[in-house]
């Protein structure tokens, strides 16, 4: 039994069957590589699991819970962090304080008007915060405007952001999409450590096979919207359903 | 100090010398001189002034920090006015409970249109706050005249229960809202040389007041719920997706910003106990977007500006006239002189809304700050040419 359990998910839009039958579990500790062509319903996948879409048909359980008709920061709440495609983070603000919200969340978890006292008149939250840049190796850049950034400066504070919330399932959708090449050797690098020394599932959607065959334990081919193999990286190397998946038939 | 920075502190004290030194700022010209129609050192504008800055410094809390745009926070600035009146109507002249009473009714007007109108954000939230500050407009004009007297508006008269006070003074006269004994229209008169300066009582309660809540919106600012705030207009995304439900924070945002809409009604009511149905129409609350604007949206001193540089056009451009044209260009030879005026005459007097117009559009267009960016690139301005006199070596520190 994996920490998370998707069983027979099925999502329609109009008249295309995005995903149809999808079972999949994710190990504890594991790290999960969903791949696939392009349309083979990847990112809707990972929409339904942090509610952003309500799949049709199927369940998705969470530690035991169903995660389905939360909205996505009561999925967030149960332990499910995400990480974007393209850095979502808060670009108008400083790199600490982009730091100090997830803090923030995670102590109050709901809403607190805490409207009278500094940001900096709250130590455990500014320590933390402090802490997980200095991890993240941005201490320096504390004070900079986050949209000023480079592309896999964002994507590690977004990471770091998301660690901050301690949580035990971090999603992570082309984390090395159009970055250069050293760039993405970083990040394999960082996830390889978040990976060996804190208590927590990855899965991973990713294009990059480089990416997926240095990280991954565990890996999902997705084509046409349904699971084609479930299998460790050695075995899907050789896999001639998954060649043909992503090189067409005639290959 | 009050656990500001030294910044804040620095700013809270630059817009404390400015209200409590405005009898003498605004009154620069002597009262028989040719400028003196300039001078705007008088009760009833001053009070306006601050009055209208409390209403914006209000505003920039929801707008300047959540980026959500309110059509209609002028419902709660007349929601504010009524329930101040009615005090006087039925309690009594003194303006404290009136004050209390207008920013708790607005308050919780501000929280059922909030509730209903945060459910979407956008263009889609500006409308709904639109429709709902149009319906009370249309309620107070005619339904609810039991309450709002209609088009008249609401009035004292002598026949008001005034439980605590008296229906009619000594002299049969309505009596005049106070402070705890101190008359609100109570003004000193202070002449010197050519120039007369005028201290008024509910000038200086007013500019206090202004204190008060300036002092509280950097805190705000400065607070996690406010960094919470600017989060939720940078990224809400990335808000829900780190487990924080932004509703309730938007919805703390508007309540509080209609509280200090609903304050600046009180004041309003409390400097001249009369309500009408105009102060909750539309224009008004068009207003105020501009004066948060104009002076900066999501400054801290911005708003106070915007509102005090709109209420000085208003009423001072708004006053000249063609007979004041034609003594200022008089010099001139006749056919000029007539030209000149009538070249000016659509941008003075009633024209002033064009006068404006104009330069709204120019800070728009060429300062996207507001006035605090068009201040802050002169003293960049100024900075830059002293560093660059100190040393030529023309380095420049990083854009932060």
């Amino acid at each position: 039994m994996g920490i998370l359990e998707v069983k027979n998910v099925g999502k329609r839009f109009g008249g295309l069957q995005a995903l149809s039958e999808v079972n999949l579990s994710v190990k504890e500790n594991s790290v999960h590589a969903i791949i696939g062509p392009n349309g083979a319903g990847k990112s809707t996948l990972l929409n339904c699991l942090v509610g952003k879409l309500i799949p049709d048909t199927g369940s998705v359980m969470f530690d035991g819970q169903s995660v389905l008709g939360r909205a996505p920061y009561e999925i967030n709440q149960m332990g499910i962090s995400r990480v974007f495609q393209t850095p979502e983070i808060f670009g108008d603000l400083t790199v600490l304080e982009n730091m100090m919200i997830p803090c923030f969340a995670k102590r109050d978890g709901a809403f607190e008007l805490n409207a009278i006292p500094s940001v900096f008149s709250q130590k455990d939250i500014l320590e933390k915060a402090e802490n997980m840049l200095e991890e993240m190796n941005m201490a320096d850049k504390r004070h900079m405007h986050a949209a000023a950034m480079s592309r896999g400066d964002k994507r590690r504070l977004e990471i770091g952001m998301c660690l901050s919330q301690e949580p035990r399932l971090l999603l992570l959708d082309e984390p090395t999409a159009g970055m250069a090449r050293a760039d993405t050797n970083n990040t394999i690098d960082l996830l390889k450590q978040i990976s060996d020394e804190r208590d927590i599932t990855i899965a991973i959607i990713e294009h990059d096979m480089h990416v997926v065959f240095s990280l991954a334990n565990r890996i999902t081919v997705l084509a046409q919207g349904t699971p084609l193999v479930e299998d460790d990286p050695e075995n899907i190397r050789g896999n001639p359903k998954v060649r043909e998946a992503y090189l067409g038939e005639s290959a | 100090m009050f656990g500001l920075e030294k910044k804040d502190m620095r700013m809270l004290m630059i817009v404390a010398i400015l209200t409590l030194c405005a009898p003498f700022i605004l009154n620069p010209f002597p009262t028989d001189s040719a400028l003196a129609q300039f001078n705007a050192g008088y009760p009833d504008l001053m009070q306006r002034f601050v009055i209208f800055g409390i209403f914006a410094i209000g505003f920039n809390i929801l707008f300047g920090l959540t980026g959500y745009l309110s059509f209609g926070h002028a419902a709660f600035l007349g929601v504010g006015s009524y329930s101040a009146v009615w005090m006087f109507k039925l309690l009594s002249m003194n303006v404290v409970p009136a004050i209390m009473l207008s920013v708790v009714i607005a308050g919780i007007f501000a929280l059922l249109i909030g509730y209903v109108s945060l459910r979407r954000s956008g263009i889609y939230f500006s409308i709904l706050t639109l429709a709902f500050a149009q319906m009370s407009f249309n309620l107070a004009y005619s339904v609810l005249t039991p309450i709002t007297n209609g088009e008249t508006g609401l009035q004292l008269t002598l026949e008001d229960p005034r439980v605590l006070g008296v229906s009619a003074t000594a002299d049969g006269s309505i009596p005049v809202t106070n402070l705890f004994g101190l008359e609100m229209r109570s003004t000193f008169e202070m002449a010197v040389g050519p120039w007369a300066f005028q201290f008024n009582a509910g000038y200086y309660l007013c500019a206090l007041i202004l204190l008060a809540s300036f002092y509280l919106s950097i805190r705000i600012f400065r607070s996690p719920f406010g960094m919470m705030l600017r989060a939720v207009k940078s990224n809400q995304q990335r808000m829900n997706y780190t487990g924080l439900n932004s509703r309730p924070y938007t919805l703390a945002a508007f309540v509080i910003s209609g509280m200090y809409a609903g304050l600046a009604g009180g004041l309003m009511a409390s400097m001249d106990p009369l309500a009408g149905a105009e102060r909750m129409q539309w224009t008004a609350s068009g207003e105020v977007v501009l004066m948060t604007i104009l002076g900066g949206a999501g400054t801290l001193i911005g708003p106070v500006l915007g509102a005090g540089f709109i209420k000085y056009f208003e009423n001072i451009f708004s006053k000249i006239n063609d007979n004041v044209l034609h003594s200022w260009f008089s010099f001139m030879p006749d056919g000029m002189e007539d030209f000149v005026v009538f070249v000016i005459h659509p941008f003075i007097g009633k024209g002033w809304h064009l006068t404006l117009g104009i330069l709204f559009m120019l800070v728009v267009i060429f300062l996207p700050g507001g006035l605090v960016e068009g201040g802050q690139r002169i003293a960049g301005w100024f900075k830059g040419r002293k560093s660059s006199e100190k040393s030529a070596s023309g380095k420049t520190n990083p854009a932060e």
